[in-house]
């Protein structure tokens, strides 16, 4: 029998090789972060410290603007000196608290609590206080996954160890070297949701991170580790749910919890696990910084609010004059005009290209070839989408699916006439989301 | 640390394809058969060839400049097409037809509709039709035979009368397979053996390697299949095209393709059928056509069943031998309608 997967996808040059075996290393403390207050899913977070407070680290410093909101907290210590607008890993300007470091690293009180001991709401109450949200990429707040409605009762937690974007190796470095505490997390996961069944879900092409999670869950019945094709977008969270469980999750903006399932990446179980046991929140993430120019590619265990240009520094910088700048992976990721960027929770990787890397080709029309057909992992007609936004048709777009459209790239990837095609569905769905709300 | 980087939407990374890449992959996918076509028939193959390819490459690059458009012609699909065109053409045709041909496909079968991913039939199935319909002679008869003074690819038949022997010579194998499907012309006993002695081992492996006669590029089934598993390799076609055409022939054949009444035809008539004339060329490298075929997985499935089925009507009950290049242009005429009701369920979607 094959290995679990979804029907379409590509597969794109993994390009792992830079960082794969680079070790976690702890980065110096930043002189100063950026704390964006979107940096998630949601209402952005609502600041409730001033231009001079004295702040530690692990401080809360801007409180959930809802129940789908997360709070932020200061990720070093030292005094907030600005409040505005700062560039944003998306590629925008955002509202942002800046800290400038006093040199030390005081921490609030933390505490080292029996996990079992807590009850489902303190444990919840723990993680929507540490700022817990997924650190997979799209960052939806955590607590609120773990509260689904009484009708869609959670079967099973499902990790997402995947890690189908080239260059990252992040998740694979924690997989390694911090397996305890992902199973932690994940038991935590289920008695959160009271699911019977656990499983991490690991391309195949990361054996070493397949075999030590075995080896660590062989006496744990209810919990599985599910080896996967390596195929791009494995680690989408419908096409991954598929390919663990066969469960489709309905289209048309349908939930896994539909399905019984709750997907979280295996980075956020670390966080739900500390945030369960020391009460310590969100304020430090592994990251990888890689790309063929990059002098020595590392996975950096760093603090949110860090500036790229800190993290290239910390890796010796380039070899050659960088030409693109992406935060997260290649395929859904956002290119960035600056370095004067700060990660956030969600940042799972900074890429560096060289000018010949950074590919500039100009769109050219529709040959009607249908790769992009043949690998949408949603099962659309992409150039159709594409066809009719090009012509103002967003009813046409609409038919042909693109609000189902997850982003994933794979169209565009394969696409022999340099067709964005993602852009062009996205403005499809920014056209259509305006026409709901007249 | 204010040095400003260029942006641009993901994906970041893209596959190293091109339309220049896939065009030139098609043409020399096309190399093998133009070779055993050179082979057969002579150096005249290729001389016919070029000059479909360079009428086909001015033609392109005169009407683009012309429209104020950027030249192109270096992408290879002008390239293809000429060549397609020259492909469709018999070897002892006059230097002129190719190149009107050419010319016709780049200009009406394409430039006229806004040029390369807008036109709505085969540029080079289009100039086919054309010249057919102005140069009947010329292009359907005169066929040179290959090295055995036998056109329809059937070795041994001393035994026959002089009318059959005639024919087996003179005629095309679909030629012979119409002729003969009106009895009264060889009578009944004269008809059954020619339709054994079409679909025999023997003459199946003459139209295996090309020995037989017919249009340049579709003589040979050996090097269309050699240069469709390349393209296939590259993924530049696709199965469901070729696969869904070729079976809808084998079957169909099958069934009504005796002279006898339904299910009279041994099991090696509808391999003769496959083999025989256009069909390997038409349902590897016309059918699938980028631009002229449907998108939608099903849909593709629907016109290479649609292309079998007007390819077989045309063979077996039609005025002409062979069906495979008006199949096409008429399932051509429906690829719009064709996606437009196979558009497919999105992963997950909601029944209603």
């Amino acid at each position: 029998m094959g290995l679990k997967t979804f029907p379409g996808g590509i597969h794109p040059h993994h390009s792992k090789k830079y960082s794969e075996n680079a070790s976690i290393e702890e980065m110096t403390l930043p002189k100063k972060v950026v704390i964006p207050l979107s940096q998630h899913i949601g209402a952005p977070a609502k600041p409730i410290v001033k231009v001079g407070d004295e702040v530690l680290v692990g401080q809360k410093i801007a409180e959930a603007g809802g129940f789908v909101s997360i709070s932020m907290h200061s990720s070093i210590s030292g005094k907030v000196s600005k409040i505005g607008k700062f560039h944003h890993p998306a590629g925008t300007m955002a509202d942002a608290i800046e800290i400038t470091g006093d040199g030390e690293d005081n921490w609030i009180e933390l505490v080292d609590d029996s996990v079992e001991d807590l009850s489902i709401e303190e444990l919840k109450k723990r993680i929507s206080e540490a700022g817990v949200c997924g650190m997979g990429g799209a960052g939806f707040p955590t607590h609120v996954k773990l509260s689904p409605p009484a009708e869609n009762p959670i079967d099973t937690v499902i990790l997402n160890g995947v890690e189908c974007e080239p260059y990252l190796t992040a998740d694979y470095r924690i997989m390694l070297e911090n397996a305890e505490e992902i199973i932690a997390g994940l038991k935590l996961l289920m008695s959160a949701v009271n699911a019977s069944k656990g499983i991490i879900g690991v391309e195949a092409n990361k054996p070493k991170a397949i075999n030590h999670l075995k080896e660590l869950t062989k006496n744990e019945p209810n919990i599985k580790v599910v080896g996967l094709k390596v195929k791009y977008p494995q680690g989408a969270e419908k096409q991954l749910i598929y390919a663990a469980t066969k469960c489709k999750v309905p289209n048309k903006g349908g939930l896994p919890m539909a399905v019984g399932v709750v997907v979280q990446n295996v980075a956020t179980a670390i966080a739900v696990y500390e945030a369960a046991r020391y009460k310590k929140p969100l304020v430090e993430r592994v990251i990888t910084i890689s790309g063929k120019i990059v002098k020595d590619p590392k996975n950096i265990k760093a603090r949110v609010g860090t500036f790229y240009q800190d993290l290239l520094e910390y890796c010796g910088g380039t070899s050659s004059e960088i030409a693109k700048v992406i935060s997260g992976g290649p395929m859904m990721g956002f290119a960035v005009p600056t370095l004067e960027t700060p990660m956030t929770k969600t940042s799972s990787g900074v890429l560096l290209f060289d000018s010949k890397e950074a590919h500039k080709d100009d769109e050219n029309t529709c040959l009607r070839c249908g790769r992009c057909v043949d690998v949408c992992p949603m099962n659309l007609v992409p150039s159709l989408i594409v066809n009719d936004v090009k012509y103002d048709d967003f009813d046409g777009a609409l038919k042909y699916g693109a609000l189902d459209c997850v982003k994933c790239g794979s169209c565009a990837y394969v696409c022999p006439s340099h067709i964005k095609l993602i852009q062009w569905i996205d403005i499809a769905k920014i056209k259509i989301a305006e026409k709901n709300r007249k | 640390m204010n040095k400003i980087y260029a942006v641009s939407a993901a994906p970041h990374v893209k596959q190293k394809i091109s339309v220049s890449s896939v065009m030139w992959q098609v043409v020399m996918a096309l190399v093998p058969a133009l070779a055993v076509a050179v082979y057969f028939f002579g150096i005249q193959a290729l001389m016919l060839s070029l000059y479909g390819v360079t009428a086909a490459v001015v033609t392109e690059g005169l009407i683009q400049k012309f429209r104020g458009v950027a030249v192109t012609v270096k992408d290879g699909s002008a390239v293809l097409t000429g060549l397609l065109v020259s492909f469709n053409i018999n070897v002892a045709a006059p230097w002129w037809i190719p190149v009107v041909g050419a010319i016709f496909a780049i200009a009406i079968g394409k430039q006229v509709f806004g040029g390369l991913g807008f036109n709505v039939f085969n540029p080079a199935l289009l100039a086919r039709a054309f010249l057919v319909a102005s140069w009947p002679t010329l292009m359907t008869s005169g066929w040179i035979p290959t090295n055995m003074n036998s056109l329809s690819g059937i070795t041994n038949f001393a035994d026959l009368s002089t009318k059959a022997q005639d024919l087996i010579t003179s005629a095309t194998p679909l030629g012979v397979a119409k002729t003969i499907r009106n009895i009264d012309f060889l009578g009944a006993s004269d008809t059954s053996i020619v339709m054994n002695k079409l679909a025999e081992i023997a003459t199946l492996k003459n139209l295996f390697w090309g020995n037989v006669g017919g249009v340049i590029g579709e003589v040979s089934v050996a090097a269309l299949l050699i240069g469709a598993a390349f393209l296939a390799y590259k993924h530049i076609i696709e199965w469901r095209i070729p696969v869904s055409y070729i079976s809808t022939v084998f079957v169909l054949t099958y069934i009504f393709g005796g002279v006898d009444g339904l299910f009279s035809a041994s099991l090696l008539l509808p391999v003769f059928h496959v083999f025989a004339g256009g069909l390997m060329l038409g349902a590897f490298f016309m059918a699938t056509d980028m631009v002229t075929s449907p998108v939608t997985k099903k849909g593709r499935i629907i016109f290479g069943i649609g292309c079998g089925l007007i390819t077989v009507v045309i063979r077996l009950v039609g005025g002409y031998p062979e069906g495979v290049s008006y199949s096409i242009l008429l399932m051509n005429i429906f690829v719009p309608l064709i996606d437009r009701f196979s558009i497919p369920k999105a992963f997950g979607e909601v029944k209603k």
